[in-house]
């Protein structure tokens, strides 16, 4: 079965440094997938060459099997994926529903632009923020309302870089029950930190490590490896070997 | 009242008041003070080309006078070489709407950043002067009509009226048509900035990226805004052509930085404050002009600086808090 997205020996290069590095990755309709690494490993490399805001040095991006390395964010984002950046990324001087609305406008009229991305923002439990200026907004609010403007489309692949980044214990939370609800119709990626907020949403994990993918297998399997924890604490793997049971 | 009905509202008391100062004007300013009103509504039209551009935009033009410069040239050479000078006036706009679209195109598709943009802009204008500056030759002559270098083209033909070539207008008339103009392309701004267009330029000054990843392209949005910038500055160098005559001081630095200081002293963002601010400063540098020991220039940058530190935002959006501060 074609992959909804995936990538063929992606490799992005910076003059001589190596940020991401012959990268296969495949992700299928409706799978929740997990990029994680420490610092440095390459995952935000790899967002921005997924998004098209880095044309990749060398490989594909595949789209339902279609080439779509180095098309423009737009491009991209008009392909049905839906993309959240690290640090929110949003229109300051409107109001929140001014700003999700636009991300439904390019497909439906004024009213109906209107009705769902209302209905966004109280899916996410800000609909009493959608008359408030999106530059005034706490740094959590900002998240959520940017949350907001990503599903509100409905696209069929949802990126997340960092969705937590910045919120309370209660936000995440909410944000990883979210994410669960979110998959049950869209693909989702979700490039992540926070191992507790992984173990939350549970699902298929890809461990990057300086541009490369160490490991790659489900949430229980990959938080218990051993490698990852090395990576994680900064050991390299031939230490840990030298090291006695 | 709905943001979008008080845009409307907004632009059919822009055309009210059009229609009212295009009447009354006319019945009380003497020949010279119509014509002098007639460069002010020119004027003006130039800083509301830059409001769109820079305000709404977000694409801070250093060389806006390279458009109002491209108009007036092109009217007065098609006028000069058309039988009726009603031709000329579709050929005045697409000059320059067509000069921003393709500078536009190399700086949005090539990605320039904002820096560079100004740097470019700014370039594009002086190139212009200086190339329209040593035109002076009789070998630099387009049809029947000499460019003229440094003096320009003083002969050029005011409008007719349409289909009767024989019949020029009379500056009242051309004070009529610059009125119509000013107010026609407020109120064209008003609604095109309510549209879904506009909001997504708007939203692309806002966060580039963002309307980006929404499927937005921010390039074409920054092209179309800038060409419309680029056309509505061509229809004020025409009218000023219509005036005054075409010369190679229509490109020049001191275009491109007042225009810039009347809409800063209006109010970026806004596109009332920057016609305003195009008249008043107009009135206040002709002023300046009559006293003998001043230097006008010194006077427009004396106001500048105040300008930047008494009311930062401008005048349009400081009288606006004002007003709402002291409705109840």
């Amino acid at each position: 079965m074609t992959a909804l997205l995936a990538t063929e020996g992606l490799t992005m290069r910076f003059g001589g440094v190596v940020a991401v590095d012959d990268v296969n990755l495949s992700v299928a309709e409706r799978e929740l997938r997990c990029l994680i690494g420490p610092n440095g490993a390459g995952k935000s490399t790899f967002f921005r060459c997924l998004t098209g805001q880095y044309r990749p040095t060398a490989g594909r991006i595949l789209w339902r099997g279609r080439d779509i390395t180095g098309l423009e964010p737009h491009a991209i984002a008009r392909l049905g994926i839906g993309i959240k950046t690290q640090v929110p990324s949003l229109f300051d001087g409107l109001t929140a529903l001014e700003g999700v609305t636009l991300a439904v406008r390019r497909k439906h009229g004024e009213r109906e632009a209107k009705r769902r991305a209302m209905a966004a923002l109280e899916r996410l439990g800000i609909g009493e923020l959608a008359e408030a200026q999106v530059g005034l907004l706490a740094h959590g609010q900002r998240q959520l309302v940017e949350l907001a403007t990503v599903v509100a489309p409905e696209p069929d692949l949802i990126i997340l870089d960092e969705p937590t980044a910045g919120m309370s214990a209660e936000e995440t939370a909410g944000t990883a029950t979210l994410i669960r609800e979110m998959n049950r119709d869209h693909a989702v990626i979700v490039v992540e930190h926070d191992m507790q907020f992984i173990r939350a949403i549970a699902s298929g994990i890809t461990v990057f490590h300086q541009g490369r993918i160490l490991v790659e297998d489900c949430a229980e399997r990959v938080l218990a490896d051993p490698r990852v924890h090395d990576v994680y604490l900064g050991r390299p793997p031939e230490a840990r070997m030298a090291v006695p049971a | 009242m709905t943001e979008d009905r008080r845009a409307l509202l907004q632009a059919v008391l822009a055309l009210l008041a059009a229609g009212f100062a295009a009447w009354w004007l006319p019945q009380v300013l003497e020949l010279f003070a119509i014509i002098n009103a007639t460069v002010y509504v020119a004027m003006a039209l130039l800083a509301l080309s830059l409001a769109l551009v820079w305000g709404f935009g977000g694409i801070l033009c250093f060389g806006q006078a390279a458009f109002f410069g491209l108009g007036g040239y092109a009217y007065a050479v098609a006028a000069l070489n058309l039988p009726d000078t009603t031709y000329a006036i579709p050929i005045a706009l697409g000059v320059p709407m067509l000069a921003a679209a393709a500078l536009g195109y190399v700086m949005f598709y090539g990605k320039v950043s904002d820096v560079y943009m100004g740097v470019i802009t700014l370039t594009v204008t002086l190139i212009l002067f200086n190339f329209i500056n040593s035109t002076a030759g009789d070998e630099w002559r387009i049809g029947a009509a000499p460019l003229g270098g440094f003096n320009g083209i003083p002969a050029t033909p005011p409008l007719n009226v349409p289909g009767d070539p024989g019949t020029a207008l009379a500056p009242e008339q051309i004070f009529v048509i610059a009125v119509a103009c000013l107010g026609g392309c407020y109120a064209v701004c008003k609604l095109v900035l309510r549209s879904h267009f506009g909001r997504v330029v708007v939203a692309i000054r806002e966060n580039e990226l963002r309307a980006a990843l929404l499927g937005y392209d921010v390039r074409f949005h920054k092209l179309a805004i800038f060409a419309i910038g680029g056309l509505m500055a061509g229809l004020a160098g025409m009218l000023f052509a219509n005036c005054v005559f075409v010369s190679p001081t229509m490109f020049s630095l001191a275009y491109s930085g007042q225009v810039i200081i009347w809409v800063m002293v209006g109010g970026v963002g806004t596109l009332l404050g920057p016609i305003i601010g195009a008249m008043l400063l107009q009135a206040l540098t002709a002023w300046a002009g009559t006293l003998p020991e001043v230097n006008p220039s010194l006077i427009l940058g004396l106001v500048l600086v105040v300008a930047v530190l008494a009311i930062p935002r401008g005048l349009q959006p400081t009288l606006a808090a004002l007003f709402r501060r002291r409705t109840p």
